[in-house]
């Protein structure tokens, strides 16, 4: 009877550290919520979204310019790499056989594990370089290899799901294959592709190392493809290393905004597929 | 391929063209960085690893103290990861209620969604400060005679790197573990419990057990990821370029170095040093990357 009671213990005790080890894990995300909050939150205010920054020792300005810069930015990497990983996505999925397709899956693996700063250097090398100067376009290109491939293996991985009667009921109708492709495959499919979509955007507004020698950073509102450009992420890396107790004051508040803006559109993500599922269950 | 369709065959070769475009750039891109870092490997040859003094004002360059900062802070990061996000992918499947699951899991995966920047920010101003006056006198009156816990404290170091690294890489550790208990298959689940083992026992049976080289696998990939980890790390590691094997002393890694100089850098051999530096952290991160798919690829292929 004893031997029972002690692996029953043990049993429980096992559980109770699960338990415990679960609320530690998710501890230091709550912290960081609540210190944002608590930090963050309270040193916003309307002129941190219209302002630019003042000299040092003023206290108040903002950062639109970096608000700014950011989707600029962003922007101009989704621009770039959102129809190009689409299509690579498709193409992986639909003709995905052979060596092209398994060169293309084996270069987006390998760039989804590329450390970030070493993509920052590729996109130095590729666009600084010859332009001679920091840039906004260099900045949008790093990004760009960020998000290019998270689009690829999403699309693919989501249009992979499509079970094969659904292409063959396209091709039964006397459709070519291209319009199967297009107009039943991808088209039905837009809202989980999109999904995918805004999970890598989400991941690229929040990425700083790319874009440290890349874009570079400045103090002024710019919107020069080739001048160098403020985002928030690297805005908020100058200020918080910085020594000014106003300046780290808005370190904090670019981070409240940032983290909206990346949580925001993370959730909005997962919004969507939940709602898919739940549609499909009924 | 061949095609009945002419519109389908543009369509394809548009495609194939695209696939290839993507590819070539890969290419480029690696031979450029290659090219980058051609002048500095002349310069100091093998020394680059094996020195420690980094000078670029002299132009000497030895990258062994980043080398070490990178792997000191990396594996000390799997190893106070790795348990926690082994239990908690046990806690998920196996003990949480089917209602509650997809919240638990989904706040796990937030993690990975903040910035690395935000997790920097709080690392600075609440780790550090927490480290070094609430961490670091515990550790040394409790384990102080270990010589990795001496030396004085100033809360930025290798120890506050490590954690925020550990808390980073817990996501990624922990959905993969997932994946591979979703594998174990009910009825070994129900054979232990019916045999009369506890909850505990039928965990570490029927799960940990079959599962070892998947966890394994999962572990190598947050190493990948702690290797690559680059502005949460500059923000609190202190940046020394020198090794130091006191826990409590700053550091320097790969990623933080290049953060840190490359912007900087006037003269390019500085540059060619620190594109090598990216090289060299390029290659350990595919090696770990490669290895790390290629245990759960086994892992995966063993169980069908």
């Amino acid at each position: 009877m004893n031997y029972y009671k002690v692996q029953k213990l043990k049993s429980h005790l096992f559980i109770a550290c699960l338990y415990c080890s679960a609320a530690f894990v998710l501890a230091p995300l709550i912290m960081v919520i609540v210190f944002l909050f608590y930090k963050g939150a309270s040193s916003l205010n309307l002129d941190f979204f219209m302002n630019l920054p003042k000299p040092v020792g003023e206290t108040g300005g903002g950062m639109k310019h970096a608000i700014i810069g950011t989707f600029y930015m962003v922007g101009l990497g989704s621009l770039i790499a959102v129809p190009l990983g689409i299509v690579c996505g498709i193409f992986l999925a639909e003709y995905g056989k052979g060596k092209i397709p398994n060169c293309l899956r084996m270069a987006s693996d390998l760039l989804t594990g590329v450390p970030s700063i070493v993509i920052g250097i590729f996109a130095y090398t590729l666009i600084v370089v010859p332009l001679k100067g920091f840039s906004a376009l260099a900045g949008g290109v790093a990004l760009s290899l960020i998000i290019l491939p998270i689009v690829i293996r999403s699309t693919e991985e989501i249009l992979k799901l499509i079970p094969g009667h659904i292409r063959e009921a396209g091709l039964a109708l006397g459709l070519p294959r291209w319009k199967v492709i297009y107009f039943i495959i991808v088209k039905g499919n837009l809202p989980n592709i999109f999904t995918g979509v805004i999970l890598a955007i989400s991941r690229a507004a929040g990425e700083t190392a790319p874009l440290l020698f890349t874009a570079f950073g400045n103090m002024y509102l710019s919107y020069s493809l080739t001048g160098p450009m403020a985002s928030l992420p690297v805005q908020i890396y100058n200020y918080a290393i910085s020594p000014f107790e106003d300046w780290q004051r808005q370190a904090w508040a670019g981070a409240f905004v940032l983290i909206i803006l990346v949580l925001g559109l993370n959730i909005v993500s997962r919004l969507i597929v939940n709602r898919k599922q739940l549609f499909n269950k009924k | 391929m061949k095609f009945i369709n002419k519109q389908d065959q543009i369509n394809f070769r548009l495609m194939q063209g695209l696939a290839i475009g993507v590819v070539v750039m890969m290419i480029i891109m690696i031979l450029l960085l290659v090219k980058q870092s051609l002048p500095v490997i002349e310069l100091s040859g093998l020394s680059f690893l094996t020195t420690d003094w980094w000078n670029p004002i002299e132009e000497e360059f030895g990258a062994l103290s980043f080398v070490y900062g990178t792997l000191v802070t990396s594996f000390l990061a799997l190893l106070l990861a790795s348990p926690f996000s082994i239990a908690v992918a046990v806690f998920i499947t196996e003990i949480l209620p089917d209602k509650v699951k997809p919240i638990i899991s989904m706040l796990v995966e937030m993690i990975a969604a903040v910035p690395s920047i935000v997790f920097g920010l709080w690392g600075l101003f609440f780790l550090a400060p927490f480290v070094q006056t609430t961490l670091t006198p515990f550790l040394k009156s409790t384990l102080g005679f270990l010589p990795i816990f001496q030396g004085p404290s100033f809360g930025i170091g290798i120890l506050t790197a490590s954690m925020i690294l550990a808390i980073m890489i817990i996501p990624t550790i922990t959905s993969i573990c997932r994946e591979v208990f979703k594998t174990v298959p009910n009825l070994q689940k129900e054979a232990a419990l019916g045999l009369g083992a506890t909850r505990f026992e039928m965990i570490k049976l029927a799960i940990l057990k079959p599962s070892f080289s998947g966890i394994m696998g999962a572990m190598v990939l947050g190493l990948g990821r702690a290797l690559g980890e680059t502005m949460a790390v500059a923000m609190v590691i202190g940046n020394q370029p020198s090794i130091n094997f006191s826990l409590f002393a700053p550091g320097s890694t790969m990623a933080s170095v290049i953060a840190n100089e490359y912007a900087e850098a006037d003269n390019d051999i500085h540059l060619s040093a620190l594109c090598l530096v990216g090289l060299l952290l390029f290659v350990v991160t595919l090696i770990v990357n490669v290895s790390a798919r290629t245990i759960v690829w086994r892992f995966g292929s063993n169980e069908r």
